[in-house]
């Protein structure tokens, strides 16, 4: 298990990623799911930025294991901002047209169906969001 | 990201190289914002792009709905990823891929 704590500021979400792809780099991680990792930590991470702490800014600790048979990876994001649960809000609907569409939502959208599993809640104070993903 | 713009009369293509993301979003945004008046064609060229997030989707569909007014917009050299972001989200429908 590896951990990263670090301001969640805008400049960061760069520093996470490295820190993340550098574990996926040591297992062999291929590249799409390493993409969809990234894609992934752009909006969970983007969103602690943007939410959290508002309009102060704070830490946010992420976390990341493997494990094995079958091998996958468990990426944890927590931070002592807002309460705030992204699984609570509703899928968006994407049948509709460009002048009808509402970007909300879409983020949180693709990370649940790019991930294996995905679970939040909150403790002692703590926005708890993981996700795991097969390798 | 990097951004390279090229402007024939009334047809603008933009090829992004890298990541567009939450910290590069603004970028593209603000590029098409300062580019995008009297432009009838806007081709966006994503041979060099790795991959998008919403904040990327966010500024594709602001453009969309500004070329839907004065013209056309064609995304090209889509990856994989990319396009399943785009199948995912039911973009594939409101862009046009070639």
């Amino acid at each position: 298990m590896k951990e990263l704590t670090i301001d969640a500021t805008l400049e960061n979400i760069e520093k996470v990623t490295a820190f993340v792809d550098e574990q996926l780099e040591a297992i062999d991680c291929p590249m799409k799911a390493q993409m969809q990792i990234d894609i992934a930590i752009d909006e969970l991470f983007g969103n602690i930025v943007h939410y959290a702490y508002k309009p102060e800014t704070g830490p946010a600790t992420v976390r990341i294991e493997v494990k094995e048979a079958p091998i996958s990876v468990i990426i944890t994001f927590i931070d002592n901002g807002k309460q705030y649960d992204p699984l609570a809000k509703a899928d968006p609907d994407t049948t509709l047209s460009a002048e009808e569409r509402d970007i909300g939502g879409l983020g949180i959208y693709m990370v649940k169906k790019s991930m294996d599993e995905i679970s939040y809640e909150y403790r002692n104070g703590q926005n708890i969001l993981c996700i795991k993903k097969n390798i | 990201m990097t951004i390279e713009k090229n402007l024939e009369e009334t047809k603008l293509t933009l090829k992004l190289d890298g990541r567009l993301d939450t910290t590069t979003a603004p970028m593209l945004e603000d590029e098409i914002k300062a580019s995008i008046a009297g432009v009838q064609k806007l081709e966006l060229d994503f041979g060099g792009l790795a991959y998008l997030s919403s904040a990327g989707l966010r500024v594709l569909l602001g453009a969309q709905k500004i070329m839907n007014q004065q013209g056309k917009m064609i995304i090209r050299n889509v990856n994989d990823t990319i396009m399943e972001v785009f199948e995912l989200t039911g973009f594939s429908k409101i862009l046009t891929v070639e």
